[in-house]
């Protein structure tokens, strides 16, 4: 008896998942087949989706699901027999009721019926469908016939679903197996410990000389590394299974605002873990909404602005330094940092004052400011303040990153990077206080050395909060023991000049900041791992991890760190501090520039991206090797490029002074560059990666010449090569 | 009826558990101390793989240690509904079966504290076995 229920909770189960792909595919269907009513082929295939619906609902038993699918499975015979034809009000009628059979297979799920909603109204608006052209059929009639005499004309009532979902599924359907992710999950976990255990064994294994230990080491290293990944890859997902709602929405918002919008996807395939997909699809749906009302413009509106009335939304996701980039871009009247400023003010997230020293960039994203809204009135998809800043929490909350990029008038650009997976993230481990730490690499900016015997002491006070200075700008200082609660508020040696300092800087929110530890060890790739729930309310600890050793490591929640160490007390103090922005570099539309002065007044810009080093070297270290004038640098020998021309050959190094350089290029393609001065480092709206990129721009209020390094670079090479 | 409860000491008081709420006893692990934890979690074991903190039932129940300082604590590991908890206790004694007739509630003069922990007390023949809640006894809720 038990073994009969069981069996009929699996039909159960497996119709209802079966069927929730479908419908998925549905909705992306039925927008295809408005834009191209002609294609039977799509037609076909909504008509199997709808039909096996019916038929699996008439077996099981659920008569108000098989009544709502047996209309609309009318009217799309009578469509995939040409005598009706494919137009809106179909299509929404059809959509209508893909949502009716979500509910109901919802309710069936939860409670095994099929609810007690009745959904008369959309029989009937499909009943009327039917009805539209004049033609009288056999089918108009069957429309209003009772549940229990609409299973009678079905010929095929069992075998018919399996059959068709096995035609219209892939073909390889024979080599995929259903596994339940809890399963995925704990093997992931197993993994994850399998990984732990082999990190010991390694370190045991390195104190013993035995072959035969050793190389059994190195193939459970190797078998252990290659299984990590092969179970990473079970738990990936294309990014595209939640693209598929988006042409829906889009449809949907765009009737409503009565608006055209083209969405244009690419890079569906791209691959995720599968929680991450899931912690993406709100935000991404929330920005989605907000592309279509705030930033596409209605069709009038566009066709006196000169661009073409259907907007265009381009989603596109790709793989780019280890995380998954997703770009949402729009065609629509982009943003105006001004006018964010300006609302900004108003709402009191921050001063005029305070608005004016910011840059464009900046200015912009306030937009991700809790409480900031755009919209003048609030609609029923977006303008309640609780936007942005819930997109940027969920986003860092993976440890991703947003930021918005406009040009008013023409597109809007979000651009969203995500790691590729959570459960094992690489980490910096840090020793404070006798206690191990891992900081995720994904907050971490750079590490600093700070020396005490610097003028004023490494670590100086604006009213009792530490700082320090790093390059040119103040990065506010926390101690790791007093965020912990060991030390006191009184930092031991603090003015010692003989004291050197390790400091991790970080970055959340918007904000670094520097965090003092005791030492800083190596990088490791780490599994999180939860805290049991008498720990949970700590804030500065996001998890923990097993260590090569078998013990325990705390792992430090760097935005709980920056709020108890009130980093981040205001919206207000969110500003790029750290003013270079090295993600910047990567930008295509942005580059950052590094200003040099090269004889006195004249001044040349390096992009930053093509710089490896700044170094100061006396002059008296400068040698000659035949014509050339050349440095030791770092074992190697650095030939270095004068930009003033005439003083490469024969000049006279000045003696007692000492020479700005600009190390480019690796190893034996090395360059120094020698400038008088280095101004500022700065970022500017050219692309250099394009053909037509400028050779001068306007930088700072002066006309300054883009530095080609490559060609420098093979200047100096084939200078060296000549001799 | 009777229920089985897995004993063990702390600073000579006799306590137990539900025997059934027990996943298993370890010997000392080397503990992760945890900063700003609440003052009852001494700090993180391995647990072959899992993270589980340990708790110190002296802290925990108000006890005052007995002078044995040296002697390293065992982990009943239980099974709640947070997922596994240690308490470190001094001493782990027999599974005791006693029958509910020799069951009492908590005195009101119980230490306040413990006893909201306790479920009950058995009178054994030579002394009494205080009966903690499992769950109650890792919910640190508001509690230090």
């Amino acid at each position: 008896m038990s073994d009969e229920l069981d069996g009929m909770d699996e039909i159960l189960s497996e119709f209802l998942v079966e069927s929730y792909e479908n419908l998925d595919s549905l909705d992306s269907d039925l927008i295809v087949l408005e834009g191209a009513p002609e294609s039977t082929e799509i037609l076909g295939k909504v008509f199997r989706t709808i039909h096996s619906i019916k038929g699996t609902s008439g077996v099981l038993g659920f008569e108000k699901l098989e009544r709502v699918t047996h209309v609309g499975e009318n009217l799309l015979s009578r469509m995939r027999d040409g005598i009706l034809t494919f137009d809106q009000d179909i299509a929404t009628a059809l959509l209508q009721l893909v949502d009716a059979v979500r509910q109901m297979l919802g309710c069936i799920e939860t409670e095994g019926a099929d609810g007690d909603q009745d959904f008369g109204a959309l029989i009937a608006l499909l009943e009327q469908l039917l009805e539209q052209d004049a033609v009288p059929t056999p089918a108009g009639v069957q429309a209003d016939v009772t549940p229990a005499e609409v299973s009678e004309p079905d010929p095929e009532p069992a075998p018919g679903p399996s059959e068709e979902v096995a035609r219209s599924g892939a073909p390889n359907a024979e080599r995929t197996v259903r596994v339940h992710v809890k399963l995925l999950d704990q093997l992931m976990n197993q993994v994850g410990e399998l990984v732990l255990a082999r990190n010991r064994i390694l370190q045991c294994g390195s104190r013993h000389e035995n072959p035969v230990l050793q190389s059994t080491i190195q193939e459970l290293n190797l078998i252990t590394t290659e299984l990590q990944e092969e179970v990473m890859k079970t738990r990936m997902q294309p990014i595209g299974s939640i693209w598929n709602k988006f042409p829906r929405a889009i449809r949907d918002l765009c009737v409503s605002f009565e608006k055209k919008v083209d969405l244009v996807m690419e890079g569906r395939e791209t691959e995720l873990d599968r929680t991450l997909i899931e912690a993406i699809k709100a935000p991404l749906t929330h920005a989605i909404r907000n592309s279509v009302d705030h930033g596409i413009e209605t069709p009038e509106r566009r066709l006196l602005a000169g661009k073409p009335a259907t907007g265009t939304v381009r989603l596109c996701a790709y793989h780019e330094g280890g995380m998954v980039a997703i770009e949402l871009w729009d065609d629509g009247a982009g943003v105006d940092p001004q006018r964010v400023a300006a609302k900004a003010i108003e709402k009191g997230i921050l001063t005029s004052d305070e608005a004016a020293r910011l840059g464009q960039r900046d200015l912009l994203n306030l937009v991700f400011a809790p409480g900031f809204s755009m919209a003048s009135k609030v609609t029923n998809v977006s303008g309640r303040g609780v936007g942005m800043d819930v997109v940027r929490t969920n986003i860092e909350g993976i440890g991703g990153t947003v930021e918005l990029k406009s040009e008013v008038g023409k597109w809007t650009e979000l651009k969203f990077n995500i790691p590729l997976t959570l459960a094992i993230i690489p980490a910096l481990m840090v020793h404070h206080h006798g206690g191990r730490y891992a900081i995720p690499q994904a907050s971490l900016v750079e590490l600093l050395r700070l020396d005490g015997s610097q003028a004023g002491g490494a670590i100086e006070r604006v009213h009792g909060a530490r700082v320090c200075r790093l390059r040119g700008k103040l990065l506010p200082l926390l101690n790791l023991g007093e965020v912990l609660g060991l030390d006191g508020p009184f930092w031991p040696d603090e003015d010692d000049t003989r004291r050197t300092w390790n400091v991790v800087v970080l970055r959340c929110d918007g904000q670094s900041f520097g965090l003092l530890v005791d030492s800083i060890n190596d990088t490791e790739e780490i599994v999180v791992k939860p805290l049991g729930k008498q720990l949970k309310e700590i804030p500065v600890f996001a998890g923990a991890t097993i260590m090569g050793d078998g013990n325990v490591a705390l792992i430090l929640d760097v935005l709980g760190v920056a709020k108890s160490g009130s980093v981040l007390s205001t919206g207000i103090e969110r500003r790029d501090t750290s003013g270079s922005g090295h993600q910047e570099v990567a930008a295509p539309t942005g580059t950052t520039l590094i200003l040099v002065e090269i004889r006195a007044g004249e001044r040349v810009a390096i992009p930053l991206s093509s710089v490896n080093r700044l170094e100061d070297f006396p002059s008296a270290s400068v040698e000659r090797s035949g014509q050339r004038e050349v440095i030791q640098y770092r074992g190697l020998v650095l030939p270095l490029v004068r930009l003033d021309g005439g003083s490469e050959a024969g000049a006279k190094p000045e003696a007692g002074g000492h020479l700005q350089v600009i190390v480019k290029g690796e190893g034996a393609e090395q360059v120094g560059i020698v400038v008088d001065r280095i101004i500022d480092i700065l970022e500017a709206p050219v692309n250099l990666e394009l053909e037509d990129a400028p050779r001068s721009i306007v930088l700072d209020g002066r006309v300054t010449e883009l530095l080609d390094t490559t060609q420098i670079q093979a200047r100096a090479g084939h200078e060296e090569a000549a001799r | 009826m009777s229920n089985q409860y897995c004993t063990f000491r702390i600073s000579d008081i006799l306590f137990g558990v539900d025997v059934l709420k027990v996943q298993e006893i370890i010997r000392f692990q080397v503990l992760t101390e945890v900063p700003l934890a609440p003052v009852s979690v001494r700090g993180l074991v391995n647990l072959r793989g899992q993270i589980v903190t340990a708790l110190d039932l002296h802290r925990r129940l108000d006890i005052q240690p007995s002078g044995q300082l040296d002697v390293e604590p065992i982990n009943i590991v239980l099974c709640t509904e947070g997922g596994a908890v240690s308490l470190l206790v001094d001493e782990v004694g027999d599974v005791l079966t006693v029958h509910d007739e020799h069951d009492e509630p908590p005195p009101p003069t119980v230490n306040e504290r413990t006893r909201e922990l306790l479920t009950k007390v058995c009178k054994l023949e030579d002394e009494l076995l205080l009966v903690l809640d499992a769950d109650r006894t890792v919910d640190l809720g508001g509690h230090p």
